[in-house]
């Protein structure tokens, strides 16, 4: 009955604030990040090598270690660049650059997080809504659930652009056709999650139900709905994710001017490598930020509802 | 007492289609309970018992025969609220509290918010479980969980309390006491029961009714009127006419298995 899985797991800093598990997932998660920094640096050497030893042979130079190391850190267009100056270039165009500026990645981030939010909630509603017809009805159960499966093995990328185009020749730009990307991703973890939670109520519990003569209205609100809860916070975490990858991939095709999307585009046009690899990193420090607050709401919610001891 | 029965079941009968063939689950299966009384049935699994009391609440159609509970079909009874059915397991809910469970049906069926407290308080008292109403189901050891079910049962006043071998998931101590628990309940309510079980001491000592079933198919083989007073202490079970009674449900059961 109590604990089922989906209320296990979860994230280090959201379990037991200040307890013994934050303390005990500390080092091993500071072990990973750092054999992780230790790869990359060491990658950079190796990838970046090819243009120092270019250089050198052009300048007549001779490279020894220590200039080797030197120069493939601090390259200006490297293949791969170092994590110090992705730091440094987060840095100083988070810290660095009024918030309004074009070149601040705040600015950036929010223009994509404005879309990511948009679609999310978009398609936390159309989900949860098909969910609900698909639970309810024989048929939505026969004929929609195939088609909500069939959309998702189109490729997103394929699509994005034909949704741009056909919302701007009928006089929608902007935000939404992003945020319709978003949704087209994010609706989907939320049907299968919520199919899911609202069937999780076993039959001995539906006959008890029965025996009181509940309403299929009174079994939805009562059982169903908070049965499924477990379930739908798991789906948002997805969902949310999914989301943020939408907008950016919405960014792409359209040669928008805004966004983490179109840093990397605009970076990918002009061998800017680090100017990418800082988008991507704050798009996923986005996403690590989005997912912790459901994963704090979640833990929230079913505190209150007595679901998580 | 010369009233209708409660409960009548008049040659019912109850066939599940199979990949294999036809499940003769239940096959004319007669049988009246009257009003107050404590009906149990007993029999190895598959023997329908489960199944007769389904198809007394509604949960299961029978595929023959009839069936009357308070003088109505048995779909006509369930609409009316006319029972109480206990599980095996207690299905709380884990996000409603003790209270909170027992409320369920009540919100369900309309009651006013202070007639609800009024009864959650009274059901709690009645399965000894006053003071437990803000604690949440996880709180609770497996036995007070189906004592709370139990009361959850008893909130809206049905006169009918149909249990599922209710006991069945728990250790015998805490069994024992909930059978006692259970009879002086059943004293104060004036509530007819059903009960399934496969424990015979436990049908002995709780019925006045005993209604032993055998299998394939599922039928009556045997209806003991038990001679136990009604005041029963736990003792009673050493006494001959105890002993007595469970040796015959014994052969009974014996008798539905000699053909296989």
């Amino acid at each position: 009955m109590q604990g089922q899985p989906a209320l296990r797991g979860g994230y280090f800093w959201a379990r037991e604030a200040g307890g013994r598990v934050v303390r005990q997932s500390f080092f091993p998660v500071l072990t990973v990040v750092g054999l992780l920094l230790v790869i990359w640096y060491a990658a950079a050497v190796w990838l970046n090598a090819d243009w120092t030893y270019d250089k050198a042979t052009r300048s007549g130079e001779v490279v020894t270690t220590t200039s080797l190391i030197q120069d493939t850190w601090a390259q200006k267009k490297p293949k791969l660049p170092a994590p110090h100056q992705v730091a440094a270039e987060i840095w100083s165009t988070t810290v660095g650059k009024n918030i309004t500026s074009k070149r601040s990645l705040i600015y950036h981030s929010w223009v994509t997080l404005s879309a990511t939010l948009l679609g999310f909630g978009l398609g936390t509603v159309l989900g949860t809504l098909l969910a609900v017809g698909i639970v309810f009805n024989r048929t939505m159960d026969m004929s929609v659930m195939p088609w909500v499966i069939a959309s998702q093995t189109i490729p997103i990328l394929a699509i994005a652009p034909m949704i741009i185009v056909v919302l701007n020749a009928v006089g929608i730009s902007g935000l939404l056709p992003k945020a319709m990307i978003s949704m087209y991703l994010s609706f989907f973890p939320v049907v299968v999650g919520m199919v899911k939670g609202l069937r999780s109520p076993d039959q001995m519990q539906l006959d008890q139900m029965r025996t009181w003569h509940a309403s299929a209205a009174q079994t939805f609100w009562r059982l169903r709905l908070p049965a499924s809860m477990p379930y739908f916070f798991t789906s948002l975490k997805i969902a949310m994710a999914a989301s943020l990858v939408g907008a950016i991939v919405g960014e792409l095709p359209t040669g928008a001017v805004a966004g983490l999307g179109a840093r990397l585009l605009a970076g990918s046009y002009y061998g800017q490598t680090i100017q990418i690899w800082s988008a991507l990193i704050m798009a996923a420090a986005l996403a690590a930020l989005l997912v912790g607050i459901i994963g704090l709401i979640q833990r929230a919610t079913l505190k209150r509802m007595g679901m998580a001891q | 007492m010369t009233s209708a029965p409660v409960i009548s079941a008049k040659s019912l009968s109850l066939t599940f289609e199979t990949n294999d063939g036809p499940v003769h689950a239940l096959k004319d299966v007669s049988l009246d309970i009257e009003k107050g009384d404590f009906v149990s049935f007993i029999g190895p699994s598959g023997c329908g018992k489960t199944t007769f009391l389904r198809c007394m609440a509604d949960l299961e159609q029978p595929t023959g025969g009839s069936m009357t509970v308070n003088g109505v079909s048995a779909a006509d009874a369930r609409m009316a609220r006319a029972y109480g059915y206990v599980f095996q397991a207690a299905g709380l809910y884990p996000w409603r509290t003790i209270g909170g469970n027992i409320r369920l049906p009540l919100e369900i069926m309309g009651y006013s918010k202070a007639d609800q407290a009024a009864r959650v308080a009274r059901v709690l008292e009645l399965v000894e479980l006053s003071g437990f109403e803000n604690k949440f189901p996880w709180q609770l050891s497996g036995g007070m969980q189906q004592r709370a079910s139990i009361a959850r049962a008893l909130a809206f006043d049905a006169d009918i309390l149909l249990m599922d071998e209710p006991f069945g998931a728990l250790d015998e101590i805490v069994r024992d006491h909930l059978n006692e628990q259970l009879l002086r309940l059943w004293a104060r309510t004036e509530k007819t029961i059903a009960f399934v079980t496969h424990s015979i001491p436990e049908a002995v000592y709780l019925s006045t009714k005993i209604v032993v079933m055998s299998p394939r198919p599922g039928r009556i083989t045997d209806v003991i009127e038990s001679t136990l007073p009604k005041e029963r202490p736990l003792e009673i079970r050493e006494t001959p006419e105890f002993l007595e009674i469970a040796h015959r449900v014994r052969e009974g059961l014996r008798a539905g298995h000699a053909d296989d």
